[in-house]
């Protein structure tokens, strides 16, 4: 009796909890395939007249520059996630596998700045870039992506321990100089935590809003986020093109998640708690 | 042909050869160049990440304390010493207390957040149906862009949106407010916001912290004739408590560091101004760098106190490198 109780208690809660989740994101799917003068005649629960009605979808990707934004998107995430990968792995190649004089202070330097939120040293961050010429290219997203990223260096650092030190032995007794040993024998192997980096890394780049909201100001070098952003002027009263530029934006998530669901959990889990 | 037939003996063998012994622990016999060459290979390979580290993080933290204690303005030359004024000033300004008081509402928020996240996190931890799905839908949200929350929410809590229909539909026309355009309630619905967004987060670590709890636990507690209630408080609440740590000082530097949503809601109009939003108005759109400095290392060290206080209360064995 009381087995059964809790059992319809728990399930009420679920079905509760997942209305909540999902009916924001339901009506603003119905919202994205309504004709305007429907969007303000028709209440929100109303079903679309057309659902093949993409004019929205066209609307945001031509004249919303989601398009562009989607390409800025890949470019600054293709340099930043290489970059992010050699840093992490140089980096704990070298405090891995050497023994030298300020070892200990390198990774106190590391530890150190992961207590430093980047959100609060904006205010001098952008001084550096402004210095370095970089305000307003992607050139400032991409060198602040790869370059303050401590979580992919602690992923990369717990990892190449795993990697067996007669690996390198045997290269070295082969001639391999250490950049062989580096490109041939660690990066190879560090190949699990490279697409955990990949991942977390990828969406959160994809999702971040804070850094290009204050470094690019060009509509031609937007990622999407921004550019989602830059929605709320020119279509401020066109909520129907607004809501088929939020679809755009999570479908390519939502693919992600469903392929990859295990690799993502764990990632997050991974690098929440490290 | 020998250098192949070396390498494939084996790390023992392979150890004995002088060629190997020279490279491991240099030793008078080898070359004094080859040596130096090895001594300085780890910093070769450090200095692009160290040097990017001192550039985007320490050089910033540094100036940050220097511009905090000057009256610049972000493009002068020359930088006034100030003394302690900015400071004053943001501890005294009635528009710079009142960000404080904002984040309390996101740092409620987040315990609610917490508690929520425990009982999913618990109750699919057992035996369920559809579990899978349930996880899924649960921390999807976690996965989305802040912008487009933004807009699912403005679109959802508008006058007739979709919260007002339903509230309508069930009978609770009395429960409709204009839910951001209320400065008595823009905040809360602002940190429920928050609290939909970053749910699936805490769910999701703490249903993996307890699923690693071994199942003979389980099996002996209820051998022992221990109650689902019994399981939680003497099992599950004791073995994620320092995750639970964890997730509380993320709560409270991730109260005082919000942004994304009530910039792409309210733009801080209706009193949801932020700490964040605050500071980047000064230094950006009022060039007033100096205060606006003052504010972040406020900041920055509110957020060391409360890490190295966890460290006091939970000493951390995950933080362990070398």
């Amino acid at each position: 009796m009381i087995r059964a109780a809790t059992s319809t208690v728990k399930y009420v809660s679920l079905v509760l909890a997942s209305i909540v989740m999902l009916l924001p994101i339901v009506l603003i799917v119905v919202g994205s395939f309504k004709t305007n003068q429907e969007f303000l005649t028709t209440g929100p629960f109303t079903a679309p007249e057309s659902w093949t009605n993409v004019s929205n979808y066209a609307t945001a990707f031509t004249r919303g520059g989601m398009m562009r934004g989607f390409v800025n998107t890949v470019v600054i995430f293709g340099v930043a996630i290489a970059g992010t990968i050699l840093i992490g792995a140089a980096t704990a190649y070298a405090l891995d596998r050497f023994r030298f004089a300020g070892r200990r202070g390198v990774l106190n330097l590391f530890l150190l700045a992961t207590l430093v939120p980047g959100v609060t040293t904006q205010v001098a961050t952008f001084q550096i870039i402004n210095w370095l010429g970089l305000y307003d290219s992607q050139g400032a997203l991409i060198l602040l992506f790869m370059g303050t990223d401590i979580i992919s260096i602690y992923i990369f650092l717990q990892f190449v321990r795993s990697i067996p030190r007669s690996l390198d032995e045997a290269a070295t007794i082969d001639g391999a100089g250490h950049l062989r040993i580096f490109f041939t024998i660690i990066l190879p192997n560090l190949k699990p935590a490279i697409a955990t980096v990949v991942i977390i890394k990828g969406i959160g780049i994809y999702n971040e809003f804070f850094l290009p909201f204050l470094y690019i100001t060009d509509p031609d070098k937007r990622p999407i986020s921004t550019a989602l952003f830059a929605f709320k002027g020119p279509f401020g009263s066109q909520w129907e093109v607004i809501s088929a530029g939020v679809v755009i934006t999570i479908v390519p998530i939502l693919v992600l998640f469903l392929f990859l669901q295990r690799f993502i959990y764990n990632g997050f889990t991974a690098g929440a708690t490290k | 042909m020998t250098t192949a037939a070396t390498g494939l003996r084996g790390p023992t063998t392979a150890a004995d050869t002088p060629d190997a012994r020279a490279a491991r622990e240099p030793h008078p016999g080898g070359t004094g160049g080859a040596r130096r060459r090895r001594r300085l290979v780890p910093y070769l390979f450090l200095a692009i990440p160290v040097g990017l580290l001192v550039l985007l993080t320490y050089v910033p933290v540094v100036n940050m304390f220097w511009y905090s204690v000057t009256d610049w303005d972000g493009l002068d030359k020359v930088k006034t010493f100030v003394g302690a004024d900015n400071y004053r000033e943001v501890f005294t300004d009635p528009d710079n207390v009142r960000v404080f008081w904002v984040s309390l509402y996101y740092f409620v928020g987040s315990f609610v957040q917490m508690v929520v996240a425990l009982y999913f996190a618990t109750i699919l931890s057992f035996r369920i149906r559809f579990k899978n799905l349930w996880k899924g839908i649960l921390f999807f949200p976690y996965l989305i862009n802040g912008v487009a929350i933004g807009l699912i929410f403005l679109n959802f809590l508008r006058p007739a949106g979709g919260l007002d229909s339903t509230l309508t539909a069930v009978g609770l026309e009395s429960l409709v407010r204009q839910w951001t355009g209320d400065p008595d309630i823009a905040n809360v619905t602002l940190a429920g916001v928050s609290v939909w967004r970053y749910m699936g987060l805490n769910f999701v670590m703490f249903l993996g912290a307890i699923q690693s709890i071994s199942s003979e636990v389980y099996e002996a507690a209820e051998i022992d004739g221990a109650s689902r209630w019994h399981e939680f408080w003497f099992i599950i609440l004791p073995s994620i408590r320092p995750i639970v740590g964890l997730s509380l000082i993320l709560a409270i530097s991730g109260s005082l560091s919000v942004y994304e949503i009530p910039k792409v809601m309210t733009d801080g109009g209706n009193g949801t101004e932020t700490f964040v939003m605050r500071t980047v108005w000064m230094a950006f759109n009022r060039g007033m760098v100096g205060l606006a400095s003052a504010m972040a290392v406020v900041l920055l060290l509110i957020v060391l106190v409360i890490t190295w206080i966890q460290r006091l209360v939970l000493p951390d064995d995950e933080v362990d490198l070398a």
